[in-house]
């Protein structure tokens, strides 16, 4: 996919499901990306997994981003893959923190189920329509969004001579 | 072609002593004070304690609990026809934790996992023992962030560390040979003896627990199924 | 013929009928409560795990079961945990190599590449041409060690003990040739953004091609105590069927999908890492059970060895990593008479190169199917966003569709025939 296709497959999607749907497009060293309104991703993805002229019928990846400190602050992205074509496609959506629902997609793509479990999971973007929201990775009484850029990495502070009197141990 | 004849340890006269001795001995005719003779001359003496260890140093049952990458090592030492564990006695794997002495803690512990390794510890029988393979499981490695327990020995007594991202097989058989100089060198079944800890009992709903209330002065120090014994 | 032959003769093997136990072959009055009668049963619902020798890692499955048959499963992981993506996102770009190969821990190699190719598409960086070959030699060499750990215990899940100590034995051997040209068995760090951190030693190739002369050979030895095994037979053929567009719409990649007769191999469709140089064939199976998955898997072994001896014939000459000095280490030689040098040693050890902004997602072909790398970089020396979409983890939803009606032996099957790599899934 180059620069002038992802155009055409901007205006096709305009045209198809609503004028407000794409927000963007973004192409650079080979990677076509299409940004696209929150609440039109289940429609947009259904058109271009079964309508458009050149379908992409294969979720390989459905991943979030914490795009701290340039807000709309969460970001989910599903990497399409067409393999008649041979060809790959990102589409991108942000959403803030306060108001995080979006539509789900594993109805379109059963593979989503797990990935968006995992978005929820570490980001907190609620995905309505899900089969099955729970948390998958974390222990399912655990509070915070753990892959968030303002949660802190944990962990415990590394012992040195210089240091190591400053940190009480678990044993007193 | 030359003979040589070398001289038997002792003379001609001790040796055929002896030869009577043992003569007499299997005859029955050795009474008294000759028979305990014979029998300190003869007898390797040893504290049943000593044996003991050497059995149990030499039998030691892994149990089968392998979590990440460490773990891949870890059945290479086990299954490997090149580094192989049952020159040691450690072949047997059993994967029922009631019947198995060792557990190696191999690989990264996280905080979902970390209940579950306590209760498969809890569930092995004394004596017992932990080897934590590896640097996850020791500290917490190179992850030291939210997701991992820093350390199995936060909540598990370890009783040998084996550094290494993974270590070599051979380094954790040398971790597993310096475990058995651990078990002869210091045979008090228990965990709690082994390591003096008072005050480390289990406070809160165990459904076998021997103590009415906490903080009750007894005897019994321990409560559960691994409760000390003497 | 002998009377024993007429008997064998006339044994045909089909498939098991599977019909629920409850109360269909009881006799009336045989001390069953009445409530139990055909399509009442009581479902067992009991937790597979995580602690359970067949479960590859600690993947805990709760599973209800009615009788011997598997109704419902329900995957719970989560276990191994190890915040890798967090922690990568504090981590200078090529210190967070070595966390990321640790995800899926047999693939390691994989993984690195997954990774440096994504950063080297953001930084717009050429791989030298030697440099490609042997990432390919050692990527080559990692399927073939993680194809057979896969056989050793996946055989020993089943009942073939024997597989495991023979697979184990040639797997020694690869991972002697990993420890030659890096110097660790595991968790190498060989690849780096712009190469291999170093040229292969001098007896290294020898060794590659001693290896190569004798894995043929051992792959027939593997091959003729399992392919045609009465018991492996009957445990593995027709077990495990799931249709090819319900594995597609799971986003199900790897040898599952080329079992199942999809001939979807990213090395052949969308070539990486000089892949179009070589001459070999993509397996790809026709029923799609588990005994397909089997032998897909075997015959990659032989084609991966095919492979690498093509990439040792033609190896070029040339650098091992790219000459861009803000992004690659100069070589030890030139820091005592070059200041340059040392300055950009300095820089690249201490803050790092710098990554202009953008976003980037790279797929690569590992052992278990798409392994892909996306990395959001934000101009500064530590990636802000690292996430590898693993291929185990979108493939474990299969295992619902794989098991469910099956009985748990066959469940078991499945489960070893899938090769989960718990690191992979949790990460």
């Amino acid at each position: 996919m180059d620069a002038t296709g992802l155009e055409l497959v901007a205006q096709r999607v305009r045209d198809a499901v609503a004028d407000d749907a794409v927000v963007g497009t973004g192409y650079q060293r080979g990677q076509a990306t299409l940004d696209v309104a929150p609440p039109r991703v289940h429609e947009v993805l259904r058109y271009l997994r079964d309508a458009d002229e050149q379908p992409f019928g294969f979720l390989a990846s459905l991943h979030g981003c914490d795009y701290l400190p340039s807000e709309p602050r969460l970001g989910v992205h599903y990497q399409l893959l067409s393999m008649e074509r041979r060809d790959r496609l990102g589409v991108r959506t942000r959403v803030t923190v306060e108001e995080p629902h979006l539509p789900s997609v594993t109805d379109l793509f059963p593979t989503a189920n797990f990935q968006e479990r995992e978005a929820y999971d570490f980001f907190g973007v609620v995905f309505d329509g899900h089969p099955d929201p729970r948390r998958i990775l974390m222990p399912e009484d655990y509070v915070g969004h753990p892959q968030r850029r303002d949660f802190p990495m944990g962990g415990e502070p590394v012992l040195f001579t210089f240091n190591e009197h400053k940190f009480p141990r678990w044993y007193e | 072609m030359e003979v040589t004849r070398t001289k038997v340890a002792g003379s001609k006269e001790e040796f055929r002593a002896k030869q009577l001795s043992a003569q007499q001995m299997l005859r029955g005719d050795l009474d008294g004070m000759e028979l305990d003779e014979y029998v300190e001359k003869r007898l390797l003496l040893t504290k049943l304690d000593e044996a003991q260890s050497w059995a149990r140093k030499n039998a030691i049952w892994p149990l089968g609990f392998g979590l990440a990458c460490c773990a891949i090592e870890m059945i290479t030492v086990i299954g490997s026809p090149r580094n192989d564990l049952s020159r040691f006695g450690a072949e047997v794997i059993r994967f029922s934790p009631r019947q198995a002495d060792l557990l190696i803690l191999s690989g990264r512990v996280s905080i979902k996992m970390a209940p579950i390794i306590r209760r498969l510890y809890d569930q092995m029988l004394e004596p017992k023992w932990v080897i934590s393979m590896g640097a996850c499981a020791s500290s917490a490695g190179m992850f030291n962030n939210y997701a991992l327990v820093a350390g199995a020995d936060k909540f598990l007594p370890v009783d040998v560390y084996v550094p290494g991202c993974p270590p070599r097989p051979e380094a954790l058989m040398y971790g597993i040979l310096k475990l058995q100089d651990k078990i002869t060198r210091e045979p008090e079944l228990g965990w709690r003896e082994r390591y003096r800890a008072e005050g480390t009992e289990e406070v809160g709903d165990l459904p076998l627990s021997s103590q009415a209330r906490p903080d009750a002065e007894s005897s019994h120090q321990g409560a559960g199924p691994d409760a000390p014994r003497g | 013929m002998s009377d024993y032959r007429e008997r064998e003769k006339s044994i045909s093997i089909g498939t098991i009928e599977q019909e629920p136990v409850s109360g269909t072959r009881l006799e009336p009055g045989a001390g069953v409560d009445a409530g139990e009668e055909r399509g009442e049963a009581e479902l067992l619902t009991i937790n597979l795990g995580p602690h359970h020798p067949a479960t590859h890692g600690v993947l805990r499955l709760l599973c209800t079961l009615e009788g011997e048959t598997v109704r419902t499963i329900d995957p719970i992981i989560g276990y191994v945990h190890t915040g890798i993506e967090k922690s990568c996102e504090d981590q200078e770009y090529w210190k967070a190599i070595t966390f990321v190969e640790r995800m899926d821990y047999l693939s390691y190699y994989f993984n690195a590449y997954a990774y440096c190719s994504a950063v080297e598409t953001l930084l717009d960086e050429e791989v030298p041409p030697r440099a490609q070959y042997l990432r390919v030699i050692h990527m080559e060499l990692n399927r073939i060690a993680s194809h057979l750990f896969w056989l050793g215990t996946g055989a020993l899940d089943i009942g073939a003990i024997t597989m495991l100590w023979w697979a184990l034995r040639e797997r020694d051997l690869i991972l002697d040739l990993f420890e030659m040209s890096s110097g660790q068995r595991f968790h190498t760090r060989y690849f780096q953004v712009g190469g291999v951190m170093e040229d292969i030693p001098p007896g290294f190739e020898g060794k590659v091609r001693e290896f190569l002369s004798q894995m043929p050979s051992r792959v027939d030895q593997y091959e003729a105590l399992l392919d045609r095994n009465e018991i492996w037979l009957q445990r593995t053929q027709n077990t495990g069927i799931v249709p090819l567009e319900q594995l597609l719409g799971l986003g199900v990649t790897g040898p599952l999908l080329r079992a199942a007769g999809k001939p979807w191999d990213l090395r052949k469709a969308m070539p990486y890492c000089s892949y179009e140089d070589f001459d070999f064939k993509i397996p790809v199976g026709t029923v799609g059970d588990n005994y397909d998955r089997y032998r897909v898997r075997m015959a990659e072994i032989r084609e991966s060895v095919g492979i690498v001896q093509q990439a040792l014939d033609g190896l070029p000459e040339g650098p091992y990593i790219t000459g861009n000095r803000k992004v690659a280490l100069p070589p030890r030689h030139e820091l005592a008479t070059s200041m340059e040098a040392l300055i950009h040693h300095f820089k690249l050890v201490t803050e790092g190169f710098r990554v202009p902004p953008g976003e980037a997602y790279v797929a690569v072909e590992s052992p278990r199917g798409e392994l892909g790398c996306f990395i959001v970089a934000d101009g500064s020396a530590k990636p802000a966003r690292v996430h590898m979409r693993d291929p185990s983890f979108v493939n474990l939803q299969a295992l619902k569709h794989m098991g469910e009606g099956s009985v748990i032996a066959d469940f078991i099957a499945c489960l070893a025939m899938l090769d989960p790599i718990l690191g992979g899934i949790d990460r």
